[in-house]
């Protein structure tokens, strides 16, 4: 009966003390909200959380920042698992509210949540990372940010086409010509870039390439992206890359035994057999930057766009087991020609739509930012190539060049 | 009791009707004790001060009245589809669909927003669309409701197949209506010009669904308790042949019950689209159909007490968000601790309906906590 008695009253202060601690913490927390001066916050909203390669990727960059700026922890917040609807809002406020002076979205479908805050905290900095429309929505606080990863995407595709020239010169390529394939999530306009890219990296190594996509519709979807890359395989591909953020497409490559190129960083550990390099945009600078903006009480950028230099975009460790011989010495000499305008990603002499040369005529049908007119488009085919993100952040080339072969397009 | 034959250790009775107090006595017995449980887990594995991991799940909730609205929000499209359901599961129909019926709502709500704007004056694009999610919603519910009380179908299967076609429709016209192309989302509707949103009270978008989700909640508790529907669809629950046998048409029971289920989930829908969110994701339901259920089940069918039980699940899921991003752990820890509180939770209603004897302890049969 004692021992009953006893533990009954554990249990009490046990749900009491819970009660207790939140009404001060209740009052706390109204302090701060009145008196926001003193210490700055920052938070990250994610999609999912690190079991996913894309948002793994914004958390090491944020932490990373946090470190260098010597934040203490409870400086940061990173809110996961934050889905694309109104509990994003949700959660942008009560970050707001919780005395953030800075909060940042990793996927695009929370930009208008963001902006729903945005609107309605002016002295609060908004960022949705990938996002489209700060420049349009017309508020002050509202920013984008992406990086120049068809910069990095191609010189992932010179990796592959290195890796295709030695399949080939080894007599093992499965049909007459190389032929890489590519899961995508949709048809939107940073899937195409980042392929295309990918593909003209591969194609100024190996001139004979054509690539197969196919696409998901998700971003994350682990057996669509696993069906989709063995789809590619047995449709006679040597090499496989991917924009999808789960260990799908790698998994299937490793099991089948076909090269893999990958995203937003290292899968070797889920094909230590077939990994060979993976582009990743590197969140660190970006958020580094706009935080010691913000602290200093400082603007920045609506439309931020990381580059090669900025440190924003990144190769990831190279496996010298799989790649092509050389790989090394190849990538940091195309690296050096495109930081010095040397080389050109979408450089129009190198690719055709529909057989015929690129022009101002090729306008992306998404032209919902600021500093672009479609009327006066010669800017964005000029000096022999194609400006990718120069006008907004978030890529927009979307043209369908010849050389690659989309078997689906209903996504 | 008879000695020669071997006893076994223990043994489970059924129990008769015991006292409420006894009852709720259980059930918050369970409740420490998952918290206890659950303290215990906690140390060993995260090395964290339970209290303190309790302290931020609270706050997580009553933090702060944004927080708090947050609960209520999510709370009100919980109790709805739980007391939508609530009817089916009491006649014996296994209602797996509220899903698939809230996303008909949600699309038809869509579909009305999308297409009706600047061709019609905002007020009759508001009444058409609730006119909109209460037939599909109702749709959605009918067909398999009909397919049963006609040829006996299977109800948990039909009603399960229905919440994909839902989903997959759903998925499919957000295609159709993605903006920008190619990225799969539709984004806010209207979000300059708020055609077709639901008007806020007193500048709180949650309220009116707070309002309405409790209007329904006691709606439905007279129903089941103090109506002849009410009291038709438990005898049908009870034994359809009984029902039968005193002249109830069973199939009219069946199909008039979904259908009202279908209503609800429909207008759960359009209170989602053109109320809260404004926007139509394959996820704006967030899984409360199933969720729903359980929700309805702790309850035991009883429209108020779902009130708990649903705060409860809610309750878990805010905490579980708040501790992760507290302490930087992963978000399947606020899983297994809700997990670990259901178990117990349901646990204490095996404890409600049976009673445990040990071997040699007859003295410690009547206290059993």
């Amino acid at each position: 009966m004692k021992k009953r008695l006893i533990a009954l009253l554990v249990c009490l202060v046990m749900v009491m003390m819970p009660m207790l601690a939140a009404c001060g913490g209740g009052g706390g927390e109204e302090a701060p909200a009145g008196d926001e001066g003193g210490d700055f916050k920052v938070a990250l909203i994610c999609l999912h959380d690190e079991n996913s390669t894309y948002d793994l990727n914004f958390i090491n960059g944020f932490k990373e920042a946090m470190g260098e700026l010597g934040l203490s922890e409870d400086q940061y917040m990173i809110k996961t698992g934050v889905p694309e609807g109104q509990e994003c809002y949700d959660a942008a406020a009560e970050l707001a509210d919780a005395g953030c002076k800075l909060i940042f979205s990793d996927s695009f479908g929370h930009q208008d949540y963001m902006l729903q805050a945005a609107q309605e905290f002016p002295e609060v900095q908004f960022v949705s990372c990938t996002g489209t429309n700060a420049a349009s929505s017309g508020a002050d606080n509202m920013h984008n940010a992406f990086a120049s990863i068809y910069e990095g995407r191609y010189l992932a595709g010179v990796a592959a086409g290195m890796k295709l020239n030695e399949i080939k010169e080894a007599g093992k390529l499965k049909g007459d010509a190389p032929k890489m394939g590519y899961v995508g999530a949709f048809t939107y306009a940073e899937v195409i870039s980042g392929y295309t890219s990918f593909y003209l990296g591969a194609k100024s190594v190996c001139p004979d390439v054509t690539m197969d996509v196919t696409f998901t519709g998700s971003w994350y979807d682990e057996t669509a992206e696993k069906e989709g890359a063995t789809k590619l395989i047995q449709g006679g591909c040597d090499l496989i890359s991917q924009h999808a953020d789960s260990f799908g497409a790698p998994t299937a490559c490793e099991n089948a035994g076909i090269p893999n190129v990958s995203y937003n960083g290292s899968t070797k550990e889920a094909g230590p057999n077939t990994y060979i390099i993976s582009s990743r945009i590197n969140w660190a600078p970006f958020f580094k930057m706009a935080s010691e903006a913000v602290q200093k009480g400082e603007a920045f950028d609506t439309n931020y766009t990381g580059t090669i230099d900025t440190g924003s975009v990144e190769l990831t460790e190279l496996n010298e087991d799989v790649a092509a011989e050389g790989t090394a010495e190849k990538l940091e000499e195309v690296k050096a020609g495109l930081k010095d305008g040397s080389i050109h990603v979408f450089d129009t002499s190198t690719f055709t739509v529909g057989g015929k040369a690129v022009d101002a005529s090729n306008v992306p049908a998404d032209t919902t930012y600021a500093d672009f007119d479609p009327a006066n488009a010669e800017a964005l085919v000029a000096d022999g190539y194609y400006h990718e993100s120069e006008f907004r952040s978030a890529p927009y080339f979307d043209l369908n060049i010849d050389g690659i072969n989309l078997l689906d397009t209903k996504f | 009791m008879d000695k020669k034959t071997k006893e076994p250790l223990i043994h489970i009775t059924k129990r008769k009707m015991i006292p409420k107090k006894q009852e709720w006595a259980i059930r918050l017995g369970g409740i420490l004790a998952a918290l206890i449980f659950c303290a215990i887990i906690t140390t060993i594995t995260t090395h964290l001060n339970p209290l303190a991991v309790y302290a931020k799940m609270w706050e997580g909730s009553f933090g702060s009245p944004r927080k708090f609205w947050a609960l209520l929000k999510e709370l009100s499209s919980l109790l709805l589809i739980a007391v939508a359901l609530a009817p089916a599961f009491k006649m014996k129909f296994w209602n797996l669909g509220g899903g698939g019926q809230v996303m008909a709502g949600v699309l038809a709500t869509t579909t009305v927003m999308i297409t009706a704007t600047d061709k019609l004056p905002n007020g009759v694009i508001i009444l058409l669309s609730l006119i909109a999610a209460l037939a599909a919603g109702a749709l959605w519910a009918f067909i398999p409701a009909f397919c049963r009380a006609k040829w006996n179908t299977n109800e948990t299967l039909f009603t399960l197949m229905m919440n994909y076609i839902a989903t997959q429709i759903v998925a499919y016209f957000i295609i159709i209506w993605e903006h920008p192309k190619g990225s799969g989302k539709i984004g806010i509707i209207n979000q300059t010009s708020h055609t077709g949103w639901l008007p806020t009270i007193g500048g709180n978008p949650y309220a009116l669904i707070f309002i309405v989700s409790i209007i329904v909640t006691i709606f439905m508790y007279i129903y089941l308790k103090y109506t002849k529907h009410g009291y038709e669809l438990s005898v049908v629950g009870e034994s359809e042949n009984t029902a039968r046998y005193v002249g109830i048409n069973v199939g009219k029971v069946i199909v008039r019950t979904l259908v009202l289920c279908g209503l609800i989930c429909g207008l759960t829908g359009w209170l989602l689209v053109a109320g809260t969110d404004h926007t139509m994701t394959t996820t704006i339901e967030g899984g409360k159909g199933f969720l729903g259920v359980m929700v309805a089940w702790l309850a035991h069918f009883n429209p108020i007490g779902m009130i708990l039980s649903g705060l409860l699940m809610v309750f878990m899921a805010k905490g579980g968000s708040e501790i992760s991003m507290a302490f930087g752990l992963n978000r399947s820890y606020g899983d297994i601790l809700t997990g670990i509180i259901l178990f117990f939770v349901i646990g204490s209603e095996f404890f409600i309906n049976y009673q445990i004897h040990f071997r040699k302890s007859h003295r410690k049969e009547a206290a059993d906590v």
